[in-house]
């Protein structure tokens, strides 16, 4: 099944590189992989899909956590979780296709937001199933080109990514970094 | 005050302790060596960057402390790469610099320019490449906190040469490790905890794993007292020899692919497994299928990651092993488990009578009277530094290690050529102690390049090779599993004696069984190296043997007696 993994990385070089590399040497298929700034300054957030079982996200989870620059784990797959995905499709169109194609991206509630005389640049946010849907009834237009972000997902409620993660990490987020309590781990 | 890059380096080496550094000069780490004359620290010059490593991981492991390595850039750094990855799946603590070209040149392919940390990214615990004489302090200041906290394991340093030239101001205060996302010092937690003083002492069949995290953490004591309390019999792992007493009345032997065929089927039998700082290698589960079947689990591991990993536990208890044992202590009771010691007695049957000082002499010379007749001579009191093969399960089955850290191997990786290197670091660790290589003539010939090092660096180090003409440990898998078709096993050696005479050290080649004793005599009473040339029956065979994979209680037995395959001399 897939399993959403939400991570805080401190930004420092090579940190993509090494959360890249603990999956190939483990053997873990990333299904999709998201990194960006966060509030913080100096801390990255990513948003790693992996198609696992249980047993193989709880090591994903304890293997990321083995790396020294890895501030925060948070498998968010079980919990009440909002998750997105974005995409710009390139779609053929001419006069004559041109307001099919703009009910259908209003259905879909797209927005167009490059027009040319033969071609439209149509950009979706949702889940992935919301825009697979879109790319559907697109395809017999004829797609010139593609790109998606992957997945990115947060948490719903009050709590931040800190409070809901499970695993040693718990108290490892930036905020309170030092405290010296000691951390219980349950496995 | 304001330093150099290289002078920060040495700064920091000198204030974290350092005393001994293991290295070899080149281009890209020239300013490092020629600030290093104004420090107190030795230097070793090795004869190949791979010797660096092992000497600095014998030094970490005879010691306790971190050892250090010190490499050029490009071949200087990747001839490092095997020692790094023995040290990583060993739990070494070892910091490795290396010198890189200069920042402007990195990614341009400049002269012995290589990506070295993409290159031990996987086999180190974390490394770091600094451009900048200010990063220096900090960056060396974390590798040693991150080297020895926790799991140990190895750090590289990459450290460009602009960087050892350029200056900055040095202030050691303000360097301290800034690691928000490292947490070596998880605990238990409370629930976890009264599960497995519910399972220890109701069990009726346990048995303690014990592993190289007993070293590692110091708790050889807590762990005599739990098992004295408890009185659950103790098998340890091959990097545990000498965390609990051979002699100990509740020491089984060690466990395994090559341990003793009681001990396994101890295992197999057991309620319960408490695994205490191993990590169920599947050079002691066998098949994990089949593994310990009627055992309850409990696994006390420091690396969260380890819990679950390989088998299946009922309760993982993360944290310092030591701290762990001494927090349950009070809580374990003192529970009359003779009956299940008795049934273990009785599964060693006549195996247990290994009595090899008194087989008869038939003219063959085999390595377990060799090992045997050292742990004899040595009182079980040397530093033993082995290599990898049959050698080293000999030297574990017939050298009874009583002490902690007296047993230097490589487990994990299984790197032969790790012997020689291994016991010079040892020796500088601890210049007191009697160190020991034992080695086979294939892994000898792999580092003997160091008896050099041992020579110019004038230390006493003993070098015992078991030679037996071939890839011993290959040779018997090929006789067990490939029909005896010895593909690229003959090995054919120089003479190891007149070797060791063009080095300038004393050596003798033994032959005859009785020559043993009087042989290791002399070495013992030699002050300076010696090497013994022990060769030994050609196509012996360590028994017993799990075949890889296969369950762990379907071993195969040592026909008996040793079966002598050799032709006479």
């Amino acid at each position: 099944m897939l399993n959403t993994f939400v991570v805080y990385v401190e930004n420092k070089p090579g940190v993509l590189n090494r959360v890249a590399s603990l999956f190939r040497r483990r053997a873990f298929n990333i299904e999709s992989l998201t990194v960006g700034h966060t509030d913080k300054p100096g801390v990255s957030r990513m948003t790693i899909v992996v198609d696992t079982d249980e047993q193989g996200a709880k090591r994903v989870e304890a293997n990321l956590y083995k790396l020294v620059n890895v501030l925060l784990v948070n498998n968010v797959t079980a919990g009440p979780t909002v998750m997105r995905d974005l995409a710009m499709v390139k779609v053929a169109a001419n006069p004559e296709t041109r307001s099919h194609l703009l009910q259908l991206v209003h259905v879909f509630r797209a927005r167009v937001v490059d027009l040319a005389p033969e071609s439209v640049i149509i950009e979706i946010t949702g889940t992935e199933e919301k825009i697979d849907g879109l790319l559907e009834v697109l395809r017999p237009f004829g797609i010139v080109e593609m790109v998606r972000t992957g997945r990115v997902a947060m948490s719903r409620g009050a709590k931040g990514a800190a409070a809901t993660a499970g695993g040693p990490g718990e108290l490892a987020i930036p905020v309170e970094l030092q405290d010296d309590e000691d951390v219980s781990y349950s496995v | 005050m304001t330093k150099t890059g290289s002078e920060i380096i040495w700064e920091c080496l000198v204030r974290q302790g350092v005393k001994h550094v293991f290295g070899y000069p080149g281009g890209a780490i020239l300013p490092a060596y020629d600030a290093m004359t104004r420090y107190p620290i030795h230097h070793i010059l090795v004869r190949h960057e791979q010797g660096a490593t092992h000497m600095a991981d014998g030094y970490a492991r005879a010691s306790g402390g971190v050892g250090v390595a010190i490499a050029t850039s490009g071949p200087g750094a990747t001839n490092m790469v095997t020692g790094i990855a023995t040290a990583m799946m060993d739990s070494s603590p070892i910091v490795c610099i290396t010198g890189q070209v200069g920042s402007k040149l990195i990614g341009y392919d400049a002269f012995q320019e290589t990506d070295i940390t993409g290159v031990t990214l996987p086999i180190t615990k974390h490394n770091y490449l600094v451009t900048h004489a200010d990063e220096v302090a900090r960056t060396v200041r974390e590798a040693f906190y991150i080297a020895a906290s926790g799991r140990p394991g190895p750090v590289l340093i990459d450290i460009t040469k602009d960087a050892q030239q350029s200056s900055c101001e040095f202030d050691w205060e303000a360097a301290a490790p800034q690691l928000p996302g490292y947490r070596p010092d998880l605990s238990p937690n409370p629930e976890d905890y009264d599960q497995a003083f519910a399972l220890i002492n109701s069990a009726q069949r346990p048995v303690i794993l014990a592993g190289h995290g007993v070293i590692i953490s110091g708790a050889m004591h807590a762990l005599r007292n739990f098992a004295e309390k408890s009185g659950i019999p103790v098998t340890p792992t091959l990097l545990g020899l000498g965390c609990f007493p051979a002699s100990h009345p509740l020491n089984l032997g060690m466990m395994g692919m090559h341990g003793e065929a009681w001990v396994n089927k101890a295992i197999q039998e057991a309620d319960l497994l408490l695994a205490f700082g191993m990590r169920f290698d599947d050079r002691v589960t066998g098949n994990t299928k089949t593994y310990a079947p009627t055992a309850k689990k409990i696994h006390v591991e420091i690396d969260p990651a380890e819990i679950n990993k390989n088998i299946k536990v009922d309760v993982g208890l993360v944290g310092d092993l030591r701290q762990v044992l001494e927090h349950m202590l009070p809580d374990i009771e003192s529970v009359d488990r003779s009956e299940w010691r008795q049934h273990i007695d009785e599964l060693k049957g006549d195996s247990a009578v290994r009595d090899i000082q008194n087989l008869p002499d038939d003219g063959h010379l085999y390595a377990a009277h060799v090992i045997n007749d050292l742990w004899r001579e040595t009182h079980g009191g040397a530093v033993v530094v082995t290599d990898v093969g049959q050698h080293q399960m000999w030297e574990a089955q017939y050298y009874h290690h009583e002490q902690p850290r007296s047993l230097i191997t490589s487990g994990g990786l299984g790197t032969m050529g790790f012997a020689v290197p291994a016991a010079i670091g040892a020796k500088f660790a601890r210049p007191d102690a009697e160190v020991w290589a034992v080695v086979g003539d294939g892994g000898f010939q792999m580092t003997m390049a160091e008896l050099a090092t041992i020579v110019q660096e004038k230390i006493d180090v003993k070098i015992a090779i078991i030679n037996n003409g071939y890839l011993g440990m290959v040779r018997q898998w090929q006789e067990f599993f490939y029909d005896r078709r010895y593909a690229a096993t003959p090995l054919l050696s120089p003479d190891f004696v007149k070797l060791a005479d063009a080095f300038g050290i004393r050596a003798h080649g033994v032959k005859k069984r009785g020559d043993v004793l009087p042989t290791i005599r002399d070495a013992r009473e030699h002050r300076g190296p010696v090497l013994i040339d022990f060769q030994v029956e050609q196509e012996d065979t360590v028994y017993p043997m799990v075949p890889a994979g296969a369950d762990l209680h379907n071993m195969i037995r040592r026909p008996n007696p040793i079966v002598e395959t050799a032709q006479d001399v």
